[in-house]
């Protein structure tokens, strides 16, 4: 089933060049409080990208904004071909289900049930059955090199294999764009390292990770980094498309 | 629940065995919130099962007296009212023995002097209430008793002295077993003692007596005129046997005789029982609702606790209905729980109680049934504020909450 799953990837590079998230002039506000003004970003099926901004940027609530947690006040936002805008609640959360893979800081796994049953709960809302829920999961345990964790409970995991769960939930479900939201802010350096590793891997291997992140030497590391502030892109340092580069800079400016 | 299908090839529901095991673990994980809150409803259930469990357990008790007893004994005395109202003609028991209708006849005359002492040095004052009585026929045979020990007292008129006591009499007297020479001191003579009678539940009246031959009783005050009439009559013809005997034992004054069936005094005594009942099953219904809100109350806590876990579901791709169905789950569940909880303490009460009172164990199954329906109805109700809230927590709580 990895086996597969990573071959389905690899064969995905022709269209590799298919936007999974594109962001137009996207605006939030809460209340009198401007967390997004006018952002534009474009993400490539396969591309690895690190947002990284001092707090209060606007880092989060992008990451809410892309993830479809939260609606933009005015703007499009398009997740894997859909556009957010029009969509009902419910259908949200169907494309959540399908398209998107979250990781979070502080990894929000049940703290009674095992690592297995944590990932498999990533399919639950795919209307996948139990039992291949249960394989798919175990699987998605190997790919996050947990084999030997599947029947153990978050707490008798390191924070490391606690993210590392999370991640595998995240990505059980094979989804188009996997979010991480500080994936390493909890944890040490040398743990923080094997998880940023892990990502790398799993980018390679064809899935398309956006990390939001405030540790700068962290973001360095990978092929792309949006730099925001005040919520507005500041620089995007390896955006080949200058039409969005330039919207940015107009959004910042504003 | 889980009847909606998406649009989509891939139906999204979460199946009823995914929200049954939600359920379960939401419960699990907090086992001593469980437990409290599912007591509520346990200790509702309980009452209620108990309160039904007993009565209905008491009922069965008196439909099997009445089962053994008979429904067909009517008792003949004269009628209760004002003004003087003569006694029954001594010759009652024959007249009542000719009525076709009569199976068989018993009676009792008041012999109103007579006292009697366990022997003649008690104080004459110390009668504990006991009464001496004459006996036409075989009085306990008739009104479906037995004797404790011994044998009846010989009816025939001119029987030597012979006493037989009641069950409370003999009692009362302290005679608690029946010797060759236990005698009691009646009217200024030592009687033997012949016979003991079992408790008479449908003549309690009986129980302190003690019954002794006509002449002995003569000489005691007895008048000659039966005090009450036992009649065991046809059980298809009780209602129609009232009239006759009334007619059969006093031709010219039948207004003068009353008729009453004793069985029924014994079913009026349970129906006085029932608004007893009623009352407790109410307190159990009060005690149901504190435990419906107790269940309201941990659910909007547990709600508020969970925000995280919500908003990762809602991650997850979790509708709002699916967060709904999953808390309104687990109320049920936890109302259910104590609704099970609530069943057995019941039973047990039930069955201990019956048990102790000697009683057959009698639980309507309607009982069971509507707790445990009513478990469910409480924990849907209160279940129904807290999961509309969970349905509302918005999906960004996962990345906000810390």
């Amino acid at each position: 089933m990895s086996a597969a799953t990573l071959a389905d990837h690899a064969v995905a590079g022709p269209r590799a060049a298919e936007t999974v998230v594109r962001l137009r002039e996207v605006v939030k506000t809460y209340g009198d409080v401007q967390a997004l003004r006018g952002v534009s970003l474009d993400v490539t099926a396969g591309e690895l990208v690190a947002v990284v901004g001092p707090s209060g940027s606007g880092k989060s609530t992008m990451l809410n904004t892309v993830g479809t947690l939260d609606r933009p006040t005015s703007g499009t936002v398009t997740i894997a071909g859909h556009d957010v805008g029009s969509m009902r609640d419910d259908d949200l959360s169907r494309l959540r289900a399908e398209h998107i893979g979250f990781v979070f800081q502080h990894f929000h796994l049940q703290a009674g049930a095992t690592a297995a049953e944590n990932v498999a709960d990533g399919l639950l809302y795919a209307g996948v059955p139990r039992r291949a829920r249960m394989e798919r999961a175990v699987d998605a345990l190997g790919r996050v090199g947990l084999e030997h964790r599947v029947g153990h409970r978050p707490p008798q995991l390191s924070g490391g294999e606690k993210q590392r769960v999370a991640i595998a939930r995240a990505i059980v479900g094979d989804p188009t764009i996997l979010l991480a939201d500080e994936p390493t802010g909890a944890l040490d350096t040398a743990s923080g390292r094997k998880i940023l590793g892990l990502l790398r891997e799993l980018n390679d291997a064809g899935t398309t990770v956006l990390v939001i992140t405030h540790d700068l030497a962290l973001a360095a590391s990978l092929p792309r980094q949006v730099r925001m502030r005040d919520g507005a892109v500041e620089d995007d340092s390896s955006t080949s498309d200058a039409g969005a580069l330039a919207d940015a800079i107009v959004g910042a400016g504003r | 629940m889980s009847a909606h299908t998406a649009r989509a090839q891939r139906p999204r529901t979460v199946g009823a065995g995914d929200l049954l095991r939600l359920g379960v673990f939401g419960l699990r994980t907090r086992p001593g919130r469980v437990v409290l809150s599912a007591l509520g409803i346990a200790i509702g259930i309980a009452a209620m099962i108990a309160v039904v469990g007993i009565s209905s357990s008491s009922k069965a008790a008196l439909d099997q007296v009445l089962d053994a007893l008979g429904t067909n004994v009517l008792t003949v005395t004269k009628a209760q009212g004002f003004g003087d109202v003569p006694p029954l003609p001594s010759t009652a028991v024959e007249s009542a023995l000719r009525q076709s209708d009569v199976q068989d006849a018993a009676g009792v005359g008041e012999a109103e002097d007579g006292r009697v002492y366990r022997n003649p040095f008690v104080p004459a004052a110390e009668t504990k209430g006991i009464g001496v009585m004459t006996v036409w026929g075989d009085v306990p045979t008739v009104l479906g008793g037995s004797l404790a020990a011994g044998r009846w007292v010989d009816p025939s008129p001119d029987a030597p002295a012979q006493a037989v006591l009641g069950a409370v009499a003999a009692k009362n007297l302290g005679i608690d077993e029946l010797r060759p020479d236990t005698r009691v001191w009646i009217g200024g003579q030592w009687v033997q003692v012949v016979g003991v009678l079992a408790p008479l539940q449908l003549a309690e009246d009986l129980d302190n007596q003690v019954f002794v031959p006509q002449a002995l009783a003569t000489t005691l005050g007895f008048d000659g005129h039966p005090t009450a009439v036992y009649t065991r009559v046809d059980p298809e013809r009780v209602a129609d046997a009232r009239d006759v005997l009334a007619n059969a034992i006093s031709p010219d004054h039948p207004q003068d005789v009353g008729v009453t069936r004793p069985s029924d005094a014994l079913a009026a005594k349970n129906a006085t029982d029932d608004s007893f009942t009623g009352l407790l099953v109410g307190i159990g219904g009060v005690a149901l609702l504190v435990g419906g809100i107790g269940v309201a109350n941990t659910m909007v806590i547990t709600v508020l606790e969970r925000r995280a876990e919500v908003g990762v579901r809602r991650a997850l791709g979790a509708r709002r209905r699916n967060i709904r169905d999953q808390f309104l789950v687990e109320s049920l569940l936890l109302s259910f729980l104590g609704g099970v909880a609530g069943v057995v303490i019941g039973l047990g009460v039930t069955i201990a109680f019956a048990l102790a009172q000697g009683w057959p164990v009698a639980i309507p199954l309607w009982a069971v049934g509507g707790g445990l329906a009513a478990t469910v109805v409480i924990g849907g109700v209160s279940g129904l504020y807290p999961a509309a809230r969970a349905a509302r927590i918005p999906p960004t709580s996962a990345l906000a909450a810390v």
